[in-house]
């Protein structure tokens, strides 16, 4: 069968959008913290908050494959989003503070500080029916799962017809399956 | 190309250009009828597809708001996507799969068959598979339908050798690559399926017939077909007597655009078509046109749908090739030893990655979806699609207070699983799930129904004009120069993808049209 190299490759477009909002992110790859330098140049939600998002983020949908830069390139826009929607500035900014309140409660820690993921779902599991994390994670099953660079880490192609489909590269390339009688 | 005038009266007038107002419309300039298309949507071709799921989601779907309630599960997780059909000329036929079966002699009749079912509402249709046949066969050479007119079959993916696999290890028969309207060799001007894996967002090769790449270009050739891209209809007019005069349709700028007509027909999907009747309630017709049985919008049907996913050891690869790669047939019968009326067939589905995040467990998250997700190239899928009960309450009406950007009540989508429709799709879930372990699936994942593909039966057709809309013809029970063309028709959806029955209907009605057209009828 013919399988696919899973490398991450960033594409011009991806990288130059990326670049623009979190060059540090990409340059040394990503922590997750709020000095990281795209948390620290977020204009309208706070870096604490930024940081606080994209750790929910990874712990919504975690994949040990996939780099912190994808999470972050998922929150990057909620910044921008957030500076022209006042009402999605302060639930931002209350999701973040009872996260880190639940935390504090649970853990002596602000969420950030908690540090088994574990415990940081349970903690999200305790704020799931709230609009704050229905939106996050609605949101959020399209910024990370529609960036193409991501794909080939999950073996999938993505866009065929310019490569004359997959007539003659593999459709029906399977090898493993029991002959039929 | 023909351009009409809007105070030309000797037009027939339809709305829709998929399956059924593509069809017709086509038909109709070719027995020298003129016609006027008006398609809400925009014109793309093949070379303006993008095989980008969320992308062409986009540049296709209809997303217009709607609203839903009632107990089944996409109210739940698509509350304003009840259904993912098309706004774009071609309509849904630029984003459907290509299965292309005829319904079985059983499924024409099912109040005789099911009996009297209940909390249901089954009736008869007005005609037979006999009636149908020759409307068949003509329509699976219009559009290449594969295993018929000595065409063959295509080949089968990755996706489907896996299921087919399964299928034949616990003893499945009719297993093979489908009746798909596809080509699997070059015809009608229109090559061979190059395996590209998005059918669901527009063929870029052409190799799937749709009404935008066959129906409509043949019947612009006529010089009597004129299709009005981005002309969404909003009310049907009629004069003292009770006819229908023609429709009032808006342009993108908002502008509204007054079209006579000597004949119109209603093609616009089984939501929008009950919408529009139901929008163009006059004095003399407050319930909504062609509603005097108060049928209008009742028994809508969507298919009993679910999905099973499984993950192997090895990869599969399902997004290569055709979507729907392959069927089987053997649950398609009717048989009640299984503990429900009517079948079911198994077709295999693919997403990408995108659309099976977003639709593999709608509102799930965590490590259970996220290790999911990281087997996708090792998945295999299908998609599990069988008949439904009409039931009255099961219907489209105008929602009270939501309002399209024209200021007109949006369709609401009430729609309750029978205790039929839950007793199969767990059947459906287990046999399907037999397959997938029958060759090592190690991991299963029954996805829930996606807002609805196989819209049906909101105007249907019926013996009596108490019981239904329109007659064996599409026409309407009360008003004779007002046709309904579209699967909204249905009297009953069968086990079987919906598309081929709706240009079998088509045709039969441009017959019918043409021929009342000469006698003066209408």
């Amino acid at each position: 069968m013919r399988e696919i190299d899973r490398r991450t490759r960033f594409s011009r477009r991806g990288f130059l959008q990326t670049s623009a909002a979190a060059p540090a992110a990409i340059a040394a790859g990503a922590s997750i913290s709020a000095t990281a330098a795209w948390a620290a140049d977020a204009k309208t939600i706070a870096p604490h908050a930024m940081a606080t998002l994209v750790r929910a983020a990874r712990d919504i949908y975690p994949h040990d494959h996939i780099g912190d830069a994808f999470y972050v390139r998922a929150i990057t826009p909620w910044d921008a989003k957030a500076a022209k929607d006042e009402t999605l500035q302060a639930m931002v900014a209350e999701g973040v503070a009872r996260l880190d309140q639940d935390a504090k409660e649970r853990h002596a820690s602000p969420y950030l500080g908690v540090a088994w993921e574990a415990d940081r779902v349970a903690l999200l599991r305790g704020i799931e029916h709230t609009k704050f994390f229905r939106t996050l994670r609605a949101d959020l099953v399209v910024s990370l799962y529609n960036q193409p660079e991501i794909w080939p880490k999950f073996g999938y192609e993505g866009s065929s017809a310019e490569h004359g489909g997959y007539l003659a590269r593999g459709f029906d390339d399977i090898d493993w399956l029991p002959k039929s009688a | 190309m023909a351009q009409f005038d809007l105070n030309d009266d000797s037009v027939v007038v339809i709305i829709g250009s998929g399956a059924g107002g593509g069809t017709l419309g086509n038909e109709l300039a070719q027995k020298g009828v003129k016609v006027v298309i008006l398609e809400a949507g925009a014109r793309y071709e093949a070379q303006d597809f993008v095989n980008d799921e969320w992308a062409s989601f986009s540049q296709l779907a209809w997303s217009d708001m709607r609203t839903t309630s009632g107990s089944w599960r996409v109210g739940k997780d698509f509350p304003n996507l009840p259904a993912w059909i098309v706004k774009a000329v071609g309509g849904s036929t630029t984003h459907w799969a290509g299965a292309s079966l005829r319904f079985q002699e059983h499924e024409f009749r099912i109040r005789d068959h099911y009996g009297a079912l209940p909390e249901a509402n089954l009736l008869d249709w007005p005609i037979t598979l006999a009636d149908l046949d020759p409307y068949y066969a003509r329509a699976e050479s219009k559009m290449g339908v594969t295993r018929t007119n000595g065409i063959p079959g295509l080949p089968g993916n990755n996706n489907f050798r896996v299921m087919e696999a399964g299928a034949k290890k616990i003893g499945y028969k009719e297993v093979h690559t489908g009746r798909m309207a596809i080509n699997s060799q070059p015809r009608d001007g229109r090559g061979a399926c190059q395996q590209i894996g998005f059918c669901f967002q527009g063929c870029k090769s052409g190799a799937k017939w749709s009404t935008l790449n066959t129906e409509i270009p043949k019947g612009e050739d006529t010089g009597r077909l004129e299709v009005r891209p981005e002309s969404h209809v909003v009310h049907v007019e009629h004069d003292d007597g009770g006819k229908v005069t023609g429709v009032v349709y808006a342009s993108p700028d908002g502008a509204m655009h007054r079209q006579r007509a000597r004949v119109v027909c209603v093609a616009g999907n089984s939501i929008e078509s009950p919408r529009l009747l139901l929008n163009s309630a006059s004095a003399k017709y407050p319930d909504g046109l062609a509603n005097s049985s108060g049928q209008v919008g009742r028994n809508y049907m969507r298919h009993m749908t679910g999905n099973v996913y499984a993950i192997f050891e090895k990869p599969v690869h399902m997004y290569r090739g055709t979507t729907m790669a392959g069927i089987i047939r053997d649950e398609s019968r009717h048989d009640t030893s299984r503990g429900f009326v009517g079948g079911y067939e198994m077709e295999t589905v693919s997403l990408g990655v995108p659309f099976m995040a977003a639709f593999m467990d709608p509102g799930g998250w965590g490590r259970s979806f996220t290790s999911a997700l990281d087997g996708y190239s090792n998945m295999a899928g299908m998609w599990l699609i069988g008949e439904d009960m009409p039931r009255e309450t099961n219907r489209i009406t105008l929602d009270a207070k939501a309002k399209d950007k024209l200021g007109l009540p949006v369709a609401s989508v009430h729609f309750d699983d029978h205790p039929n429709d839950i007793a199969m799709r767990a059947h459906a879930v287990q046999q399907g799930s037999a397959v997938y372990q029958a060759v090592g699936a190690t991991r299963l994942i029954p996805t829930p129904p996606y807002p609805s593909t196989h819209n049906m039966g909101t105007n249907r057709m019926s013996a009596k004009a108490r019981d239904g809309v329109v007659n064996k013809f599409g026409q309407t029970h009360d008003i004779k120069n007002l046709f309904v063309s579209d699967g909204s028709q249905f009297t009953s959806g069968a086990a079987c993808n919906p598309t081929l029955t709706i240009v079998a209907l088509a045709i039969r009605q441009a017959e019918s049209i043409a021929r009342m057209m000469e006698q003066r009828e209408i």
